[in-house]
């Protein structure tokens, strides 16, 4: 168990930055979710982590040692992948056996590790079997077997979950947060899945373009996202996102069809200032008074069953999502007053896409 | 069997149709079988009968006679020759020398292109690649060469060596080897195996099934290899039983011993036969295990 420092950590290839200089101390059995979209660099900031890849500029720092020049084998850590990369032709014993057995671990200390590991994941009864006769769930904790066994500093998880079918997927997400809770080893956990960032993590770090957005905690990145794109990519549906501007006397913002919506804390200072205005879809509400709304056009009814997706447009022509709980309570071509929840709304700067603080 | 799913059982249209492949297939293994029966049938009549020119289709009552000459004897009843079981041996050590030192000069240099970041690996692959080209036949005057100035020839070393560098199974190799996952090899990485423990404990059995089919084609190249043994022996007792078989079969001055080249042609075909028997098992196995 140890803390992971990534300090001002960079990489290029060649003329093009990947990674622009991130920065994050992670906690002593804390469990941090990279997330973001394809390409955003959170495998690369991972695998420099574990090793895998060389780090242009900056400082990896596990347990209070700098490991940029040490080999994967020696940095303490244990890494599982997407595609669970087990070894096709050993047992799940000797899968979970072979790193220790480099080691020169005695015998008879793997056995007892690898038992204790095989029953935390109840493997009991598949250890003399070949990956090929194992169900990818069974896989993927094989893989983690492997990385447990270890007794690693940190543990390393590269999508772990992207190869399984969405069931298996809710059930090993949920299998992943125990066994942390449980050996509370320090996690680095890439994913583009938000709902396992929401569930898994302690805090996230929301990446775009090799950049950090935001660290946090899942509800904070929920609750305060501190730019347009973590507004976008966090939520599902994702958040509403309309031209606004700041009322003249800064109490409220204006939409762009007239409509004033109150703002929770005034910002005389901003009168007049052009915004992005954020609206989650499950903050609307169809407003019963008809009061300070703007009549929206139901183009698309989405029943999910627990809730319902409303597919809407202002008279302006801006597309409007709505989630409301329980069964539709409209239809295509019905007009609806919708209003937000009080203290609801998210500014954003016009040219930064940055968040407009409180 | 099939023809049940697919037609009623009285369907006699059918029956002729799936009869068909059979036929074919029949006729194709007795065109092919029918040399190797003649083989066998001569391989147990005396010479005298052979020498008639009207063989018998059914076996005869020489055969212990004519294997064991064949196997041990030089002499024959009309000319003098390398026992086979002689030359039985020095084709084993051949083909088994090139079959081997093929299989691990190219896992060895496939693995260094397939896996290693190294300056001029694209030039030296492309070497091993245009080698194709150049089959022993082409450049067998200037390898002779060579292979007597070190003072090869009349030797296993000289038989062997110069036929083991295979781009063939380089290229194989690393076809293999490209199919194999990053993350595999990531993985082992992080597990803390270097480059060498990665090969043994990890590439090499994964190539089990290539290393077999490999070997299959690569000694049977080597059994049949002609042209290069009788450039590079001399004496009769470095003969393989390729050249043996062609220098028992006289230039028409002195009389064939027939039944002796039948023996010996039939000891000559059974340890390819065994290699393909006994590895094909393996072969199969290997595929029906289908963990890739």
């Amino acid at each position: 168990m140890a803390t992971v420092e990534i300090k001002n950590v960079r990489k290029s290839y060649g003329p093009v930055e990947a990674i622009k200089g991130i920065d994050i101390a992670i906690q002593d059995g804390e469990f941090l979710v990279l997330l973001g979209p394809s390409g955003c660099g959170k495998s690369t900031l991972l695998r420099m982590v574990a090793g895998l890849e060389s780090i242009t500029g900056g400082q990896v720092v596990i347990g209070g040692r700098v490991v940029n020049d040490l080999e994967p084998k020696d940095r303490d850590i244990a890494m599982v992948f997407q595609n669970y990369a087990l070894y096709p032709h050993m047992s799940v014993f000797d899968n979970m056996a072979y790193g220790l057995k480099i080691r020169g671990v005695d015998k008879a200390e793997i056995e007892s590790r690898v038992a204790k590991a095989a029953e935390i994941l109840e493997l009991g009864r598949f250890l003399t079997r070949r990956p090929s006769q194992l169900s990818g769930g069974q896989r993927q904790r094989v893989a983690m077997g492997r990385a447990i066994v270890r007794e690693p500093a940190a543990f390393l998880f590269d999508e772990p979950l992207s190869n399984l079918d969405a069931k298996l997927r809710t059930q090993m997400r949920i299998e992943i947060k125990r066994l942390q809770d449980r050996l509370g080893i320090t996690s680095l956990y890439v994913t583009h899945d938000q709902v396992e960032a929401m569930t898994l993590a302690d805090r996230v770090l929301v990446m775009n373009h090799g950049v950090a957005e935001q660290i946090g905690t899942p509800l904070e990145v929920y609750q305060r996202p501190a730019s347009l794109f973590v507004a976008g990519f966090i939520g599902s549906p994702p958040m509403n996102v309309l031209d606004a501007v700041i009322d003249p006397s800064g109490q409220g913002v204006m939409m762009p069809g007239g409509a004033l919506l109150p703002l929770a804390r005034p910002r005389p200072n901003d009168a007049n200032r052009p915004v992005k205005l954020g609206i989650r879809p499950e903050h609307l509400a169809i407003n019963e008074d008809g009061l300070d709304t703007s009549p929206v056009l139901v183009e698309l009814v989405e029943a999910l069953g627990a809730d319902t997706v409303v597919y809407g447009r202002l008279p302006d022509g801006e597309p409007l999502l709505i989630r409301m709980s329980g069964l539709p309570s409209c239809t295509e071509g019905d007009r609806l007053a919708v209003a937000p929840q009080p203290g609801a709304l998210h500014l954003f700067d016009t040219a930064t896409g940055r968040r407009l603080e409180d | 069997m099939s023809n049940e799913h697919t037609a009623g059982p009285h369907s006699v249209g059918r029956r002729l149709i799936d009869l068909v492949p059979h036929i074919v297939l029949i006729v194709g293994v007795l065109i092919f079988a029918f040399p190797i029966y003649v083989t066998l049938i001569g391989s147990t009549w005396d010479a005298a009968t052979i020498g008639r020119g009207s063989l018998p289709m059914t076996p005869g009552g020489e055969a212990w006679t004519n294997y064991s000459q064949a196997w041990s004897e030089s002499h024959g009843e009309r000319a003098s020759y390398t026992p086979v079981r002689l030359m039985l041996m020095n084709s084993l050590i051949m083909a088994l020398s090139i079959a081997v030192g093929k299989i691990a000069i190219s896992i060895l240099s496939a693995y260094a292109v397939a896996f290693f970041r190294f300056p001029l690996r694209m030039v030296f692959f492309w070497m091993i690649f245009i080698t194709l080209m150049l089959p022993v036949e082409v450049r067998i005057i200037p390898t002779y060469k060579v292979v007597a100035d070190l003072g090869m020839i009349d030797s296993y070393a000289g038989l062997a060596i110069p036929l083991i560098a295979s781009a063939t199974a380089t290229l194989l190799f690393r076809q293999f080897f490209l199919t194999i996952p990053d993350e595999l090899v990531e993985a082992a990485k992080i597990d803390g195996a270097g480059p060498l423990r990665f090969f043994f404990d990890i590439l090499l059995p994964l190539s089990k099934t290539n290393i077999a089919a490999l070997f299959v084609i690569l000694f049977i190249y080597g059994w049949n290899q002609y042209l290069w043994p009788l450039l590079v022996t001399n004496s009769a007792d470095m003969e393989t039983i390729v050249i043996g078989i062609t220098k028992m079969i006289g230039t028409g001055e002195a009389a064939n011993d027939w039944n002796l080249i039948m023996a010996t042609t039939v000891m000559a075909m059974l340890p390819p036969v065994a290699v393909v028997v006994f590895m094909q098992r393996w072969f199969i196995k290997g595929l029906v295990d289908s963990e890739k």
